[in-house]
């Protein structure tokens, strides 16, 4: 086995770690849709589901605690949609030469830049957890040290899963763009109807017949009922709609999550391959 | 030729239409400071790029420390070292990091780095600026620090894109000192340039590269001495008259008109020809206004092979500034 791709990991950390204002920007933006949005809709919308009568015996979740999942799953999004980029700037600061032009395999550069994008995730998604409970969110109600330990893993891997597929996605487009505006064009682009056509928000049982099969296969619904799953559990009632999980359902996720990695990195290797830079 | 370092034979390479590089054949000898000598835009970059396996190698061969650039390009790779034209390093690195990052990417072991990186420091004299943020050194500290890590892996060939582009004249002198020591330690050297006292200075041979293609190549002596020995520029009352005059002078090589005068090459000592040149003029009732004598520069081979001066840049002004001879 190669560890070539350590050499990438090490020093995107080391400008992760050296530049702080990257961390702490990419944590503004959930906690503000926490702090404002997940509490004024919170208000809403458990006035709303107040009104259906709660079934006996499974636990009743307010709705921050629901929407805290969808934005660790957005954070997550963000961060790795982004997390090709360095490529890219390295390819006009003519640093990504000396990277092209050395003999480490280029498959190593794709791992390299999704392990240290999955580190930056991991990172996050503590913060975000951390800062959610803080402000009122319900993750791990009732759950034994063990359970939560078990709970958090759970929630890693997926975070983990989900992150290298837009990472190798992130790569792909980094390493093929010309210039940082193009790159910023697609993933704006891109992260609306990903995000808003999936369950991080809202229920998607209301939806269209069409939104709704998009949201049932978006990668980024995969990865809110794994975080939903494991933080809140298998069996739980918000604004009067009744949530179940089933083993099935859960490895399901995590299946198309890992088909959707590999696919992404059959893309960054391919325009790896194709790759000129001088 | 069994100890040259590297091979290329009838070289192409194009960007669409354009013919960047135009069949180009040379070898460069074990131990040799080679250097291409070109204006900005005649294909030396290009060149570069497909030797260190940048580029794809379209038409022709080349191998590198005995290594096909084609068919064994990981192999080519671990062979050299090479220094970009532009400044590659990472801003927010320190030195130690850049050589650090260096060593991992080519897989050296730890052990090999930290000793490797201590010599290169002190190689190219950055110790103290070891943990010193790259945007905080000086142009030529991190052009030094450039040349270091080109050498970090030991390389058997070094190439040099333009490696004084953009330095100040003390600068580039030492920068020169570098290069010269470096390769007295054994390593092959390409570089490419565009200044001419550079290739001078530097070059065991130099190939003029124009247009894509190799229009003279030799040791620096040699080239100068396709032009004669000494050059004798005149302006006079009458050139023409002149020209036809001295023209069949035994010890005159050749005589072409240049600006206000003109310039007469010759196979004799200079300081000889002169005196004899002005008074066979005068004989002829013609007045010499401006007399210059001077030893053929890499400039004037430049002029002669090309039949024009560089395009772009006053290599000449650089020259001067701190005197060629």
């Amino acid at each position: 086995m190669h560890y070539g791709f350590l050499t990438i990991y090490w020093r995107d950390m080391i400008r992760f770690l050296r530049f702080k204002t990257l961390l702490i920007s990419s944590l503004i933006q959930p906690a503000l849709w926490m702090a404002f949005f997940g509490i004024a809709m919170s208000a809403n919308f458990d006035r709303l589901g107040a009104s259906i009568p709660p079934i006996p015996g499974v636990p009743e979740v307010q709705y921050l605690t629901y929407m805290a999942a969808g934005v660790i799953a957005m954070t997550v999004l963000f961060t790795s949609l982004f997390g090709g980029i360095v490529l890219l700037f390295d390819k006009n600061w003519g640093l990504m030469r000396e990277i092209m032009a050395s003999p480490l395999p280029r498959d190593q550069i794709i791992f390299g830049i999704a392990l240290s994008g999955m580190t930056k995730s991991f990172i996050q998604v503590i913060i975000v957890m951390v800062f959610g409970l803080l402000i009122g969110v319900t993750f791990f109600a009732g759950y034994s040290i063990g359970h939560t330990v078990v709970a958090l893993l759970g929630i890693m891997l997926f975070v983990g899963m989900f992150s290298i597929g837009f990472l190798f996605f992130s790569a792909a487009i980094s390493i093929s763009m010309e210039t940082p505006e193009g790159l910023q064009g697609i993933i704006t682009l891109l992260t609306m109807p990903i995000f808003f056509a999936s369950n991080a928000l809202y229920p998607v049982e209301a939806f269209p017949p069409v939104l709704q099969a998009i949201s049932t296969v978006n990668p980024l619904s995969q990865l809110v009922n794994g975080v939903r799953y494991f933080a809140i559990g298998d069996n739980f009632t918000t604004m009067g709609i009744h949530y179940v999980y089933t083993t099935a359902e859960i490895l399901l996720s995590f299946t198309i999550l890992v088909i959707f990695a590999v696919a992404m990195f059959g893309v960054a290797w391919w325009r790896f391959k194709k790759a000129v830079v001088t | 030729m069994s100890t040259s370092i590297i091979e290329v034979k009838d070289l192409e390479h194009q960007y669409g239409d354009f013919k960047a590089v135009d069949g180009i054949s040379f070898t460069v000898g074990k131990g040799e400071i080679f250097s291409f000598l070109g204006p900005n835009g005649a294909g030396k970059s290009t060149a570069i790029n497909v030797l260190i396996t940048l580029l794809k190698l379209q038409k022709g061969e080349a191998s590198i420390a005995g290594y096909d650039v084609r068919t064994e390009p990981e192999k080519v790779r671990e062979s050299i070292g090479i220094v970009f034209q532009e400044v590659t390093l990472d801003r927010d690195m320190t030195a130690w990091e850049i050589l650090e990052f260096h060593g991992r990417l080519y897989g050296m072991t730890r052990s090999d780095r930290k000793e490797r990186i201590q010599e290169i420091l002190e190689l190219v004299k950055l110790e103290e600026k070891k943990d010193t943020f790259v945007k905080k050194l000086s142009g030529g500290m991190k052009r030094r620090l450039e040349i270091g890590r080109g050498l970090m892996t030991r390389p058997i060939v070094l190439f040099l894109d333009e490696p004084t582009i953009g330095l100040d004249p003390q600068t580039r002198m030492r920068m020169w000192d570098y290069i010269k020591a470096v390769n007295e330690e054994g390593t092959t050297i390409f570089l490419t340039t565009h200044y001419m006292d550079e290739a001078d200075n530097l070059s065991d041979r130099i190939s003029i590269i124009d247009h894509g293609k190799i229009i003279a190549s030799g040791k620096p002596w040699e080239l100068k001495n396709a032009l004669g020995q000494d050059l004798i520029y005149l302006e006079t009352s009458d050139n023409s008259k002149a020209r036809a005059i001295i023209s069949d002078r035994v010890n005159v090589s050749g005589v072409t008109d240049k600006g206000k005068g003109i310039l007469i090459t010759t196979n004799d000592d200079g300081t000889k020809v002169l005196p004899l040149v002005i008074e066979e003029i005068r004989n002829s009732g013609i007045s010499v206004i401006t007399v210059n004598l001077k030893k053929p520069s890499m400039d004037d081979v430049f002029v002669h092979f090309t039949g024009r001066e560089l395009r772009d840049d006053k290599p000449e002004k650089i020259s001067t500034a701190f005197g060629r001879r």
